[in-house]
């Protein structure tokens, strides 16, 4: 027992320095892993009040383009309301859609404090948290298409998965026909990801438009993502298909999350069929 | 608190706030980010035995993970150069014993300072591109990004330095 301690004590400087590249490692490895990292992250309090103060002065610079983006998803919400059923919107009564009572999906609006593009494994932290009953797992978008899932939540902030994250797998589908396939990237370029798994018997044509498949109970269906840019076949398969996308994932200003409130029903019906 | 003590804590928090707020964004080339904050341990007194530059160096790295979400790789990193420093010194001096109360780094000679530098900094940015890619058959990415990386980060640190020892 004497020589283990007088052992430590000699080589105390090297076991300090072992002891700490052992956490730093761990460190590693737990961020590597999809839903471990819990204090190593920018959702809290003190990186994402940091965050916070530093994008209050960025914001100033982008306001023109955000103006500009606000406004054509105004101009496009109008043209919707305009197909709707003239004589409904022409009687000066009220009508109760009966159909909105039974609310799918919930929308809560957020704003980017940070935004990683350039990394191997990007993340982007939004202010918004378990305050706005926000939780792990909920899909991220803007109004020009998908921006990513949300990680590690704490009380005001949260970090968002970007699809540009190599852990990151969103099933979508082909806007003109049901085949369904999953997004990918390869960490080359921040306005490109690929499409996997689609099956040759989709005929696909360069320009062709990508939307979320609706599969998952993450995503609601219809969200767009990208158009097809390049691809190329090989042994009767796609070798690669890449997708350039409709957001600019260096430009992100606010953002939009979405709860599925069915989410509990579906994962507690599939659970209870797999078990029978 | 003597004055170095402060002076050493202003830099810490310094390199801090200059790596998050300046240079995690420039991207130079497209994806070249300079580590300059490792200008902490050439900087910090030195010492043969040095329980403090360990524990300093750890929370440096583990901040600027922190706010950068990379886990722990900056913090691996800044700690194994942190501790390999003096060796790697004894080594370029060549000279075994280090009389550690006359010789300072700004009194190196230029070809000396350059080759240590470049040494500490070049492992750093291994361990740290190693770290984030995680995977062997990424070794060509992980070798160009760290040459990149370094060229530029040398080059900043031996601009802070001409500025500091111009004011003494």
């Amino acid at each position: 027992m004497q020589q283990i301690i007088s052992f430590l004590y000699k080589n105390k400087y090297f076991l300090l320095f072992l002891l700490l590249e052992f956490f730093a490692i761990l460190f590693t490895i737990q961020s590597h892993s999809y839903h471990k990292s819990k204090f190593i992250n920018s959702a809290n309090f003190v990186s994402g009040g940091f965050y916070n103060k530093i994008n209050n002065i960025k914001e100033f610079f982008i306001l023109k383009e955000e103006n500009v983006r606000l406004s054509e998803e105004n101009v496009q919400l109008k043209n919707l309301l305009n197909l709707q059923d003239k004589s409904f919107t022409q009687n000066d009564e009220v009508v109760y859609d009966t159909l909105k009572f039974n609310q799918t999906y919930r929308y809560t609006s957020a704003k980017v404090i940070h935004n990683d593009f350039r990394k191997n494994n990007n993340y982007l932290t939004i202010n918004k948290g378990k305050s706005h009953q926000i939780k792990s797992d909920l899909a991220v978008i803007n109004s020009k298409g998908i921006i990513g899932i949300t990680k590690s939540v704490s009380n005001n902030y949260s970090t968002v998965l970007s699809i540009l994250n190599v852990n990151s797998r969103i099933n979508v589908k082909l806007l003109n026909s049901n085949h369904f396939g999953s997004l990918n990237w390869n960490n080359k370029d921040y306005n490109t990801v690929q499409l996997l798994d689609l099956p040759i018997q989709a005929l696909i044509k360069v320009g062709d438009t990508i939307i979320t498949g609706g599969m998952s109970t993450i995503f609601p269906e219809g969200i767009p993502v990208g158009t097809i840019k390049d691809f190329d076949t090989n042994n009767n398969n796609y070798e690669y298909i890449n997708i350039s996308l409709f957001n600019d994932m260096s430009s992100i200003g606010f953002v939009e999350v979405i709860t599925n409130l069915d989410k509990l029903e579906i994962k507690n019906l599939e659970e209870k069929t797999s078990n029978e | 608190m003597n004055r170095e003590n402060i002076n050493i804590a202003i830099l810490f928090i310094g390199l801090i706030l200059l790596q998050l707020i300046v240079l995690n964004n420039i991207n130079f080339l497209g994806y070249i980010n300079p580590f300059l904050y490792i200008l902490f341990i050439f900087l910090y007194p030195l010492k043969k035995i040095d329980f403090s530059l360990i524990l300093l160096s750890f929370f440096l790295g583990l901040f600027i993970d922190i706010f950068s979400n990379s886990g722990g790789i900056n913090a691996a990193a800044t700690l194994f150069i942190a501790f390999i420093r003096i060796p790697v010194l004894q080594s370029v001096i060549g000279n075994r014993e280090i009389d550690f109360n006359s010789v300072s780094i700004k009194k190196l000679p230029f070809y000396k300072l350059l080759y240590y530098i470049t040494i500490l900094t070049f492992i750093h940015h291994l361990i740290v591109f190693g770290l984030e890619y995680f995977k062997w058959n990424n070794f060509k990415i992980i070798l160009i990004k760290t040459v990149l990386t370094s060229i530029f980060t040398i080059i900043l640190i031996l601009i802070s330095f001409t500025f500091i020892s111009r004011k003494r």
